[in-house]
């Protein structure tokens, strides 16, 4: 496999169609795969994979809370099981599913929620999810991880499926995403991933809109701030060390994500920072608890105060 | 089909699970529903379910799910009847730490396949072991229980139209149909009208029992269904046995007392 060749091609086709060419590696590598879903095999890349694999494709039709129970069924008769829809639909519609069957019962299934965070603005927020990290994270025995991009994704789904417990993935952007992994690197679900390093702020994120964090740093570092970018991937365990270390190395940590401020990536940090002695101030950027009117991506980016320039002042006003 | 033992097999099964409420006294315990379920609980435990203790992890055992997990004591029963369990575990019940909760909470060296309680999420479960059967060609054969109050819930309706859908001739679900859900008749809280051609319209091949008659529960658990799940709708009485408890809904989660308990065990 050429990764060069690959990160370019994925990113442009983006997470979703990225992870049905991925479903073809992995069913290789994974004979007892079966990957199950409610009517999105198109949404999800995986029609090629349904044709070629029929006998490990199950869709139950637009029937969530059944794709989990199903899905745990499976599991608990030996097989790898990934379920995939819209993120939606995926976590809070089969909510209580999750948690008997995931959380309680320990039955592991890696479920991809696609087209997450405010990717489907232009459909509405029903279709949009600020809230699914924060729903999830609070249910035991359940990791989640927020792939940067395609390239990340691709090392998601090779440890998730393995992993000692439930995974979700969660899918941000859409196609033409942006590359924030430009070259092979170590990826360790619950490891952080310092992409950037400057001693003045921290910045935080985790999914593709890591990109706007990184651009952000380039025009601070002109101003004279430097900053720490990190891929903080896996937000449920969170990486407490890394926190702890970079809220020793810098004055602000700013945590930025595609969701509701509460129960995201910047809660998780916050509990870290509050229970440990540090001086290091935090802001979160996010979705602050409203729905926006709907709209384009960048429309509900900057609304939410997302785009590289709304992060570029959050900064100055808090340093 | 030896009738005795099948009744026999539910006498017990009747008596433990009145033991076992009356020893959790004020911890108080679901009886009638466990006693509705007892003689389909007995049937399947004694003379038609493939599972033993000494092979109680085989890849070929087959599969029980009581999706009403409420109804657990009338499980816990029939797993000590197969000496699954021990009838000394019975009084831990519902008792700090126990592994035998006022719902089943999964432990496959116990028998328990899945952890139930919450309505609804049986089936889908029974729908994946099914399926998981037909993938890996295993003839086991996947049981699950439903309440009629359960049949409240949507999801049941997703994992039947699932069920009919994959053709799955190896499950067989059987409703406890008692007329009751927990704090009244289903006709007053949710009328589910006529539940049998329900399912039947729903693509199963279904009959409509006396859930009393172990013969009659037998003779349709052994008939053959091919390309479709089989649902047998079993027209039962909550509380049964017990003329105290019939048809009276307080004592769908009640205590039984020292003089009640003197008073009953004499009926079974």
């Amino acid at each position: 496999m050429n990764i060069q060749n690959n990160i370019k091609l994925w990113s442009s086709l983006g997470m979703r169609a990225t992870f049905g060419l991925i479903a073809m590696e992995l069913v290789k590598k994974h004979p007892n795969l079966i990957i199950t879903t409610s009517d999105v095999s198109t949404s999800a890349g995986l029609d090629r994979y349904k044709n070629k694999y029929p006998d490990k494709y199950i869709d139950v039709g637009i029937a969530e809370q059944n794709l989990i129970g199903v899905s745990a069924g499976l599991s608990s008769e030996g097989f790898k099981v990934i379920s995939t829809t819209f993120a939606p639909f995926q976590t809070l519609r089969c909510c209580e599913q999750i948690k008997v069957n995931l959380g309680y019962m320990k039955h592991k299934i890696c479920m991809v929620g696609l087209a997450s965070g405010l990717v489907l603005g232009n459909l509405g927020f029903t279709h949009c999810s600020i809230e699914d990290i924060g729903i999830l994270r609070s249910i035991p025995n359940i990791s989640i991880v927020v792939p940067s991009d395609p390239f990340e994704l691709f090392k998601t789904l090779d440890q998730a499926i393995e992993h000692k417990n439930s995974v979700y993935i969660r899918l941000t952007a859409g196609s033409n995403s942006k590359i924030i992994n430009d070259k092979d690197y170590e990826f360790e679900i619950g490891k952080a991933v310092e992409i950037k390093s400057g001693e003045d702020v921290s910045i935080i994120g985790c999914g593709n809109i890591l990109w706007n964090c990184l651009e952000a740093a380039t025009v601070l570092k002109e101003k004279n701030i430097k900053c720490s970018v990190v891929n903080m991937h896996t937000v449920k365990p969170i990486d407490k060390e890394k926190v702890i270390e970079l809220a020793k190395k810098h004055k602000l940590i700013v945590t930025v994500e595609e969701h509701n401020i509460i129960g995201g990536l910047g809660s998780a940090v916050a509990e870290v920072l509050a229970e440990d002695k540090n001086n290091c101030k935090l802001v979160r950027i996010g979705a602050k608890d409203f729905y926006s009117p709907g709209g384009s991506y960048d429309y509900l980016k900057d609304i939410y105060g997302l785009s590289v320039e709304k992060i570029i002042q959050t900064v100055f006003l808090n340093l | 089909m030896n009738l005795k033992k099948l009744e026999n097999f539910a006498r017990n099964i009747r008596k433990n699970i009145i033991f076992t409420a009356f020893k959790a006294g004020a911890k108080s315990a679901h009886i009638g529903g466990a006693l509705s379920a007892a003689d389909i609980i007995a049937v399947l435990y004694s003379s038609i379910m493939k599972i033993k203790k000494q092979k109680i992890l085989d890849d070929n055992r087959d599969r029980f799910i009581l999706s009403k997990g409420h109804a657990c004591l009338a499980l816990y029963s029939a797993l000590v009847e197969k000496k699954i369990i021990k009838r000394k575990d019975l009084e831990t019940f519902e008792s700090d730490g126990s592994n035998l909760l006022g719902h089943p909470i999964i432990n496959k060296l116990s028998g328990i396949e899945f952890s139930t309680g919450s309505l609804g999420m049986g089936l889908s479960l029974g729908v994946g072991v099914a399926l998981a059967a037909k993938k890996k060609q295993k003839k086991y054969k996947t049981y699950v229980i439903l309440g009629d109050g359960e049949c409240n819930e949507g999801s049941i309706w997703e994992s039947i139209l699932c069920a009919s859908h994959f053709k799955l001739d190896n499950i067989v679900i059987i409703v406890d149909k008692n007329n009751f859900q927990q704090t009244g008749k289903n006709s007053s809280i949710m009328d589910l009208k006529d539940l049998t051609s329900k399912f039947k319209s729903f693509g199963c091949s279904t009959t409509e029992i006396n859930g009393h008659n172990v013969k009659k529960i037998y003779q349709s658990l052994m008939s053959k269904t091919t390309n479709k799940p089989k649902v047998i709708v079993a027209n039962t009485i909550k509380g049964k046995g017990i003329k105290l408890f019939e048809n009276d809904n307080n004592w769908h989660h009640s205590i039984i007392t020292k003089s009640i308990y003197k008073n009953i065990i004499k009926e079974i």
